[in-house]
């Protein structure tokens, strides 16, 4: 679903083009104005469209979710610390989401990794990586489970 | 210099009547060119295609007095305020540049037509202000033209690279620049520099009003329109597809999604705007 700019709703501020990760986001020479300069080497990572703060980039959603004639939309609201979705389908069938893109306000919550203990001889020999997340298990040990790592399913998550 | 009305100077070498007859020419010109504009590119059908596309995915009617709000909002924020631009330097610059201009132009009216010769002499005010307008374009265009334009500020391009598109900004900088030249050339007495740089003046002027169905001079009526319909859209639930469910929202505070936030202060602060984009 690669990337493209509504030239008339860009201002030519540079944010796509900060944080594009693949560099394909370009300021057009000559309208000066966004554009994809590369569709093809897009990485599909969504920075831009999320980071635009006129809401001037939009993607061109894959055949098999949404069929021509759709509109896939988004909103990335810092302040409230929220992403929201929206997918229009041409037959007019709408399905939205809302989802936490932060739990803390920005930059209050910088790990300090400077006064963080080093590992020990124990974790260096072994074949996790430092801070890997403790449910992947490289062990002998018996497959972890929901319930042996006490959590629930919950209504939402598995329908 | 900031007191002497330089076009009843003029009246000396050239007929107030004629320096009139410019400014009507000048006016006729946006008159016609925008109307070409609107017809040529067909901005008025897209807007109200777009308008009525809006209304037909609208989730609420809204009625004359909502849409009295939302012109008002529409005309101190995005208009008198340039509020829509994301980068305070940029908005500051376009304020610079807007405000300017309609002082500018404003003045220029009043001083010849109401007075002409130097014998209906303008109040030093009014004098102050031609000059002050001028300088306010030559100070925001400067600025945008060398210190904030992405692709000069971000990009690398040169700053003296000039295409159509510059078309405006170019020929506003340069009408104030001559203009503010002449007004200081004629005032030291520099006879025949003063007639050159009032001739670059007429030509900028010339190019800037008359050039409206090639630069970007309509942008000050299209604007406000599109934002209008803008606020419209946000305020009817069609917001241009966008999606509009919020955090604010009691009933989304109830998602399972939103579990995580739910002892999260409604305000989270700035996140990648904390920075201006300047790291490519």
């Amino acid at each position: 679903m690669p990337t493209f700019v509504y030239m008339t709703r860009c201002d030519g501020c540079g944010h796509c083009v900060d944080i594009c990760p693949s560099d394909i986001m370009h300021i057009d020479k000559t309208y000066r104005r966004a554009y994809n300069i590369e569709p093809n080497m897009c990485w599909e990572c969504y920075s831009c469209v999320k980071a635009c703060p006129q809401n001037a980039i939009d993607v061109r959603g894959y055949a098999d979710f949404a069929p021509l004639g759709h509109s896939v939309r988004v909103n990335r609201d810092e302040e409230k610390g929220t992403i929201a979705w929206k997918i229009k389908f041409r037959n007019g069938t709408e399905k939205n989401f809302l989802s936490p893109i932060t739990t803390k306000p920005w930059g209050q919550a910088i790990p300090q990794l400077a006064d963080v203990a080093g590992p020990s001889q124990d974790m260096r020999d072994s074949q996790l990586l430092y801070n890997e997340p403790k449910y992947i298990r490289m062990d002998e040990g018996g497959l972890h489970t929901l319930e042996s790592n006490g959590l629930k399913l919950k209504k939402g998550v598995y329908y | 210099m900031f007191i002497i009305n330089p076009f009843a100077e003029l009246s000396a070498t050239i007929s107030p009547t004629l320096i009139q007859g410019f400014v009507w020419a000048m006016i006729l010109c946006v008159v016609v060119g925008t109307l070409f504009d609107i017809i040529h590119k067909r901005s008025a059908a897209y807007f109200f295609e777009n308008m009525r596309n809006a209304e037909a995915d609208a989730d609420k009617q809204i009625d004359g007095r909502e849409k009295l709000s939302i012109a008002v909002q529409t005309a101190v924020n995005d208009v008198a305020l340039s509020g829509e631009f994301c980068n305070e330097r940029r908005r500051i610059a376009h304020l610079l540049g807007m405000y300017g201009f309609i002082i500018y132009v404003v003045m220029t009216a009043v001083l010849v037509f109401a007075y002409p010769t130097p014998a209906t002499p303008a109040p030093g005010a009014f004098v102050a202000l031609w000059y002050i307008g001028a300088l306010m374009i030559c100070v925001g265009g400067y600025w945008f033209w060398f210190f904030i334009r992405a692709d000069v500020a971000a990009e690398g391009s040169s700053p003296f690279r000039l295409m159509r598109a510059d078309l405006f900004v170019v020929s506003l900088v340069l009408s104030a620049t001559f203009g503010l030249l002449w007004a200081w050339l004629q005032t030291a007495g520099a006879a025949g520099w003063d007639m050159v740089f009032l001739g670059l003046y007429l030509i900028a002027t010339t190019v800037l009003f008359a050039g409206v169905p090639w630069s970007k001079f309509s942008h000050m009526f299209f604007k406000p329109a599109a934002a209008f319909a803008k606020r419209i859209s946000k305020a009817n639930g069609s917001a241009d597809n966008l999606p509009t469910l919020s955090r604010d929202d009691p009933e989304q505070q109830k998602r399972h999604s939103m579990e995580l936030l739910r002892d999260a202060p409604m305000q989270m602060g700035l996140g990648i705007k904390r920075e201006a984009p300047r790291h490519y």
